[in-house]
């Protein structure tokens, strides 16, 4: 065994001492604690890349390299609950994605959050974020993972309510964490569910008995429930709702466009990048599960119903969240709808192609949906923390490097053809999903949605980065004229116009970009290396497979797909520029009642509100009034019973057996007081009545006998 | 009447005046007086009933009368050591004063 999967625990230990670190520190030593978090980052990123130097090292053998380690941590009855990790290939590109990125953002928020009090804070939570999310990431059983998703739920509140003072954060916080909690009940349930049908939480032992193998899978495949369906299913599908949670899949996704309250390197690292990929990743390990009991087929991936569960999910959530996008104004929620919307992506990766095809998008997506938030995020700093897109505009001329790798992530997100990484990973999504034999209309919905992707985001460049600046034009006006004569205008002028982020910001997203467009050419058709790493065989280039089986036509397909997005979008945003803030949205004016539809995103929130809320209100306060007014009741009755009892009782005391026991006392006192009299001290008395009585004994004993 | 009732009538008498003499008399010493009276007369009537009894070649009422005597001699001493102690402690005798004894 590598000493590098003995000691793999090290990559989440470092941030997490970090964030212990820090959290100790005072407030104000913002250098220690940004050297802290980053360096500690560093160092699990370095690690990273032995774990997965390890695996590559391997890549090429026979079958995929896995390699498990642990200890035991508690006995539990007769067996011992074991904290375990793993090292595969899924693993080790997860670690390097995720500390990558938890990297570059990290350095990021050093210029971003530069101005905020609590900077200490923000880089404590962000530390132990990053630890509990590479946990999730290492984890072999799913003690380990549960409790390393705990955590990712309970930082992800921490950090969308890290501004808790405003009232929307904390809301949106409090709504990611329950929504959340839905989900993970299913995963709970799973996971005690799996442990009682396998005996282990395992996922992969040395010794062939995890959960995820052979003879697990086998029994469980043949065990049935209530409702004729194999335990594997149902185990299945209740992970499932666990992973719909925290990806924000429908109809749980409601949480995540609101946790854009929090700061935007979070929303760019856990609600785009890493942690909504949580969910994701957890279908993508517990894959054996889903798929176990499948028919086999010839070429593709396996059906069962729990993955066409996970398909039907995704296609829906990814245009379901992709039309609301359409509709967005703030630029942070275009964005987390577009999360949403991908992710969905994912899901029906997962679902009709395998590990390997979610997996590539899920990696691909990190890259540059981080790169699209930290551009918002520069965008957001560079216009006074501006976050409404009709409020921007012409940004190009202010911020050409955030311009220019904005770009790039929009054209990654919106799959521009051969050259962006996006591409790549979404045209594998819907050559799988075309490729499905139990349904066409998944991949009829996933075209439809890669086309409002590639819609929306250049209505959303072009809002931002095109036409003439359209924020702070009117505050700048009144403000010059209340000040007017004092001072001249120049100076407020420069300070109302966006300007470009500091190097430390731009840096991070340039890097970024690098990869958003580079990451692609490891999983293209012609050289499917990513797919070969995944599954451990090795890969070879063979330029032929373009064109085979359709690929080819796909891709075009796909690329038309994409042009039309993008021109639609430039035809209706970018031709006709935005002039003022108040201006209708173009679809606004053709149609007004999907515009609003879609605006008030299919009023989901408001038809939970409606039900689920309301009739969560009216069960707390049916439990209200049962607890103050039934079981309240009783508890007063009996006291109310105990008092009156006590009264009786103290009545009866003092005037019955006090009275008689008083009495008695009395009675004994004066007969003593009486027979005290008898006793006067005189000898001479007594000698008297001895006398008497001698007496009186005499005269009885001579008469008494007589007679 | 015979010897012993005579016997016996003198000593009913003298135990009469003895306990006369010990409920009437104020003075301690005079009541220890008629208690020795009312003791002697006890003594007086053994030697009767020993003498006029069954076995009065047997020495038994005598030694009785002797074994009391000498009791009487120790609880006389007794007696008055009292009536020192109470003298001094009341300076009196009168025998009317001294009732502290009772409860």
């Amino acid at each position: 065994m590598t000493w590098i999967v003995q000691n793999l625990w090290l990559i989440p230990m470092l941030p997490l001492a970090a964030a212990g670190v820090i959290a100790v520190n005072k407030q104000r030593q913002r250098k220690l604690a940004a050297t802290l978090a980053i360096g500690s980052m560093g160092l699990a990123f370095l690690l990273s890349l032995c774990a997965f130097s390890a695996t590559l090292l391997h890549h090429g053998g026979n079958g995929a390299f896995r390699e498990v380690a642990g200890f035991n941590w508690l006995q539990f009855g007769g067996q011992w609950l074991q904290i375990s990790w793993v090292l595969d290939p899924l693993t080790a590109i997860m670690l390097v994605m995720v500390s990558f990125v938890s990297l570059l953002i990290f350095i990021f928020s050093v210029g971003y959050m530069a101005h905020d009090e609590n900077f200490m804070r923000f880089f404590c939570f962000l530390s132990l974020f990053a630890a509990a999310m590479l946990g999730v990431v290492i984890a072999n059983n799913l003690l380990l993972f549960f409790i390393c998703w705990e955590l990712v739920g309970l930082t992800s509140y921490l950090l969308i309510g890290f501004w808790y003072h405003k009232p929307s954060a904390a809301a949106a916080a409090k709504k990611a964490f329950i929504t959340t909690r839905i989900g993970d009940l299913g995963l709970l349930l799973g996971m005690v569910w799996l442990y009682a049908e396998t005996g282990t939480l395992n996922f992969y032992t040395t010794n062939g008995l995890g959960c995820l193998e052979q003879s697990a899978l086998a029994a469980m495949v043949t065990h049935m429930t209530a409702a004729g369906m194999a335990v594997s299913t149902a185990i299945g599908l209740l992970i499932f709702l666990g992973a719909v949670g925290k990806s924000g899949q429908l109809p749980l996704h409601v949480w995540l466009p609101d946790a854009m309250e929090g700061p935007t390197p979070v929303s760019a690292l856990i609600h785009a990048a890493t942690m909504v990929a949580a969910g994701v990743f957890l279908v993508a390990r517990v894959y054996p599960l889903m798929a176990a009991g499948a028919v086999p087929v010839e070429h593709g991936a396996p059906v069962t119903t729990a993955l066409t569960v996970v398909t039907w999910i995704g296609a829906l959530t990814a245009i379901f969240a992709a039309s609301i996008a359409v509709a967005q104004n703030d630029i942070k929620r275009i964005l987390a709808y577009s999360t949403v919307s991908q992710l969905g992506y994912m899901m029906l990766g997962l679902g009709v192609g395998g590990v390997a095809v979610g997996m590539f998008h899920l990696i691909t997506h990190a890259f540059f949906k981080a790169l699209l938030f930290l551009g918002s995020g520069s965008v957001i700093h560079g216009c006074h923390e501006e976050q409404d897109v009709r409020k921007m505009g012409g940004l190009r001329k202010f911020m050409p490097v955030t311009f220019a790798v904005y770009a790039i992530g929009m054209l990654a997100l919106a799959g521009f053809p051969l050259f962006f990484s996006g591409f790549w990973s979404k045209d594998e999504i819907l050559h799988s999903a075309h490729g499905w034999p139990v349904s066409h209309i998944p991949f009829l919905l996933g075209c439809a949605g890669a086309l409002l992707t590639a819609f929306y985001m250049t209505r959303q460049v072009a809002l931002v980065f095109f036409g003439k600046y359209r924020g702070g034009v009117r505050e700048s006006a009144a403000h010059s004229q209340s000040h007017g004569t004092i001072k001249p205008s120049s100076h407020e002028d420069s300070h109302a116009e966006p300007h470009e982020s500091p190097a430390v910001m731009t840096v991070p997203l340039v890097i970024l970009a690098v990869f958003a467009v580079v990451l692609g050419f490891v999983g293209t058709p012609a050289w499917p290396w990513f797919d070969g790493f995944l599954k451990g065989e090795p890969a070879a280039f063979n330029f032929a497979r373009l064109t085979e089986s359709g690929t080819l036509g796909l891709m075009l397909a796909s690329a038309v797909i994409v042009f039309t997005g993008l021109s639609l979008g430039w035809w209706l945003y970018g031709k006709r520029l935005r002039k003022t803030v108040e201006e209708p949205d173009v679809l606004q004016v053709a149609q007004p009642a999907v515009f609003r539809l879609l605006e008030n995103k299919y009023f989901v929130d408001e038809i939970y509100d409606a039900t689920i809320v309301r009739f969560n209100a009216w069960a707390a306060q049916a439990c209200d009034f049962l607890d103050r007014w039934i079981w309240g009741g009783a508890v007063l009755l009996v006291a109310w019973v105990t008092l009156g009892l006590s009264r009786f009782y103290r009545f009866t005391d003092d005037f019955v057996v006090n009275l008689g026991f008083d009495t008695g006392c009395e009675t004994l006192r004066e007969g003593g007081d009486e027979l005290s009299k008898w006793h006067s001290g005189r000898v001479q008395t007594y000698l008297r009545v001895i006398g008497v009585a001698l007496v009186v004994l005499v005269l009885f004993l001579i008469w008494g006998h007589k007679s | 009447m015979t010897p012993l009732q005579g016997c016996l009538l003198v000593s009913a008498l003298l135990f009469a005046i003895g306990l006369a003499g010990a409920v009437t008399r104020r003075n301690a010493i005079l009541a220890l007086v008629g208690i020795e009276l009312m003791l002697n007369a006890a003594n007086l009537n053994f030697i009767a009933f020993w003498r006029y009894g069954p076995h009065p070649e047997a020495l038994s009422g005598m030694m009785i009368v002797i074994f009391s005597i000498s009791i009487a001699a120790a609880e006389a001493a007794v007696g008055l050591a009292l009536i020192i102690a109470i003298y001094r402690h009341y300076r009196t005798v009168n025998l009317d004063e001294i009732k502290d004894l009772k409860g």
